[in-house]
């Protein structure tokens, strides 16, 4: 008798063709301005795409009677595979066949019923993944083997009919300024953040009084909007430039670089003494006594004991903070401190949701790529404990 | 020589440690026993200034601990504790490397004194020095906790509840091994327990403390023989605690010479004084020769030798 074994798959297949069926695929409109014609994928793709996409997705949900093991993983991932590759070329060959060299304003976007499907996919491939156990460097080879030609087709030019593409191709000279300013935003975060949150967190484990005004405080900028928070920023510091315009020459003003990363690490600073005094309260009580009883100094107990033993905790800290802040950077364009969110506001100033995408999705990318180095560092950390 | 004058320690008004006095000599095996909260730790805590003293006077080799840096002090006195304390993310080796690093010996001294404690505590073994803490069983983990007290060769040895969180075979293994040391290399041992069996086993002077004074201080036979009060003599256990002091001698310690005749049972020289008990009431003979694993016969043992702190 025929016993279902495996709901998410199959879910996962039945939210995509359900997608593909009410929702358009590509979108078509004849300029930038004006809301596109939703067209949905049986529309655009070619014949041959629509059935070997259709015999996948049937497989996909026959695989919910399929006893799991390594064979099933593979020709799953196989399956999984060959949807990602189809639904990419039915992107690139149905956006070429939309374009019209005697409309040059017109565009064709990615539609709904593409993110969804590409969403189902990024789904399954993560519960394979994890349903096979896959150690962290198989995770990262799946992850390159998944990207390579992805990324493959975008430097051949086949997604150069999209308007996704065109937006990029108008603005591929900010692009890696963008991405340098958001890396460098990021970056000089997560430096001021460490450099003052681990300090806070060892001098709270001290001082019990201290420790709990500390986290009042940075619980309560921890609930403030980050809009709010960057637009707080604007009044003092621009008083403060006008009062010292020596400040000015530093770079400090009511807007830019100086009052997105104040608020930023505001942001920063509660997962980093948090996990800070997390990591050094679980040092084992008899560790301490074994050094102190050893003679060791207090400063030579901290460096060689506390800190590595509470690193792990403390790199699981950043962790989060780097993931949090790649995100926050975003918003953080609304007071001139430029990176990615540049784009999106000015995507959302102009109606034009490509351009919002060339802001969001390399964001995103960025993110998942932190989360993957961080992972791979905290593996490559754990046999040494 | 380890001294306390009056000292006392007090926790929010209650004495915990009360005006002891008591003077360690060098090379002496020191048991502090007592119920739990009887200030035996917290005594053996102010001996390497690990908590200060409210009153009285602490001298170790005749300077008060309190003067110079604790630090200094403590690097020349042992210090193990319950389940080893070892250094979770440093191999075996850098564990007991760490008291001659901190004095700044150089690497090629370093390297050579934790191969010889090593192959002191038993530990000798190809990769063993390389390992974590967490790779090793909890009596390897107490061994490198002795050899990290030892490491840079102190006079004076503190022991807080070492074997506490061992096995039954695994505690007595090692407290054989303790014996071996202190006998090869003759340091000052205070070592705390709340097992009077390990206290009558181990110790050369018990010092029996109850809230935090010393009901009874004095040699195993005696503190078993000459219990102070009621309290220590139900501590020990009753009259059966003289099975405790059989158990920590051996036949070897208190045999005769040979006689001319043979007794009918014998028994190893090697063998505790409860197994040479044990064996004259099962084979019905109140007098045992001791003869070797090859059959020779080396002394004998009587019923009335068994015990020789008896009283006459």
């Amino acid at each position: 008798m025929l016993r279902v074994r495996n709901w998410v798959l199959p879910v996962l297949t039945g939210i995509a063709m359900l997608a593909v069926w009410s929702l358009g695929f590509l979108s078509h409109a004849p300029n930038r301005i004006v809301p596109g014609q939703p067209l949905p994928l049986w529309a655009v793709a070619s014949p041959a795409q629509a059935v070997a996409l259709a015999i996948l997705a049937v497989g996909l949900l026959a695989t919910a009677f399929l006893q799991s093991g390594r064979k099933t993983g593979l020709v799953t991932g196989s399956a999984l595979f060959a949807t990602l590759l189809l639904i990419l070329a039915a992107a690139a060959t149905g956006s070429v066949a939309l374009a019209n060299p005697d409309v040059p304003a017109a565009r064709t976007s990615l539609g709904p019923a593409f993110w969804l499907i590409l969403a189902a996919l990024a789904l399954a491939f993560v519960d394979l993944a994890q349903q096979a156990g896959l150690s962290t460097r198989a995770r990262l080879l799946l992850a390159v083997v998944v990207f390579a030609p992805v990324v493959g087709m975008a430097m051949l030019g086949w997604f150069d009919a999209l308007s996704l593409a065109r937006e990029y191709r108008a603005r591929s000279d900010v692009f890696a300024a963008a991405l340098q300013r958001h890396v460098f935003l990021v970056a000089a975060t997560a430096l001021i953040a460490a450099s003052l949150g681990v300090p806070l967190g060892i001098w709270a484990t001290r001082h019990p009084r201290f420790r709990a005004r500390l986290f009042a405080v940075l619980n309560i900028v921890q609930t403030v909007p980050s809009i709010a928070l960057f637009g707080l920023m604007i009044g003092p510091l621009s008083s403060l430039a006008e009062a010292f315009p020596w400040l000015r020459t530093l770079g400090i003003a009511g807007i830019g670089t100086a009052p997105a990363l104040i608020a930023l690490v505001c942001y920063a600073l509660l997962p980093l003494v948090r996990n800070t005094v997390t990591g050094l309260d679980a040092v084992p009580a008899a560790t301490i006594d074994a050094a102190l009883g050893s003679g060791m100094r207090p400063g030579q107990i901290l460096l060689q004991v506390s800190l590595p033993l509470a690193f792990p905790v403390i790199l699981a800290g950043l962790r989060v903070v780097i993931i949090q802040t790649i995100g926050l950077a975003v918003v953080a364009a609304l007071i001139g401190a430029g990176g990615f969110g540049a784009f999106v506001f000015q995507g959302l100033g102009q109606n034009a949701l490509d351009l919002v995408l060339l802001g969001v999705i390399p964001t995103i990318l960025l993110a998942l790529a932190c989360d993957t180095a961080f992972s791979v560092l905290a593996a490559n950390g754990e046999p040494q404990r | 020589m380890i001294t306390l004058a009056g000292v006392s320690k007090l926790y929010g008004g209650r004495r915990v440690v009360d005006r002891l006095d008591l003077a360690l000599t060098d090379g002496s095996f020191n048991v502090i026993v007592g119920p739990s909260g009887c200030g035996k730790s917290t005594t053996l805590r102010m001996m390497n200034a690990l908590i200060p003293a409210d009153e009285g006077r602490i001298t170790v080799n005749g300077r008060d601990v309190r003067d110079g840096d604790p630090a200094i002090l403590r690097r020349g006195i042992g210090y193990v504790i319950q389940a080893g304390g070892l250094f979770p993310h440093w191999s075996v080796f850098d564990n007991i490397a760490t008291v001659p690093r901190l004095l700044g010996w150089p690497k090629a001294r370093v390297a050579e004194r934790v191969a010889a404690l090593l192959a002191m505590v038993g530990l000798q073994a190809d990769g063993l020095a390389r390992r974590r803490p967490s790779e090793l069983s909890g009596g390897q983990q107490q061994r490198v906790g002795v050899a990290r007290a030892l490491a840079a060769d102190p006079p004076i040895l503190l022991m807080d509840e070492p074997f506490g969180a061992l096995d039954p075979v695994t505690r007595h293994g090692l407290q054989d091994e303790l014996k071996a040391i202190h006998k090869a290399t003759g340091k000052t041992i205070v070592l705390v327990t709340h097992d009077i069996e390990e206290a009558l086993k181990l110790g050369e002077r018990i010092i029996m403390l109850e809230e935090g004074r010393i009901a009874q201080d004095g040699t195993p036979a005696a503190i078993v023989h000459r219990p102070a009060n009621a309290r220590v003599r139900d501590f020990i256990g009753g009259e059966e605690a003289i099975l405790k002091l059989l158990a920590g001698a051996t036949v070897a310690q208190v045999m005769r010479p040979v006689a001319s005749e043979a007794a009918g049972a014998s028994i190893a020289p090697g063998a505790t004084l409860s197994a040479a008990l044990a064996h004259m009431v099962a084979s019905g003979h109140r007098t045992l020769d001791v003869s070797e694993a090859d059959g020779r016969r080396i002394g004998r043992i009587g019923f009335e030798d068994l015990d020789p702190g008896r009283p006459a």
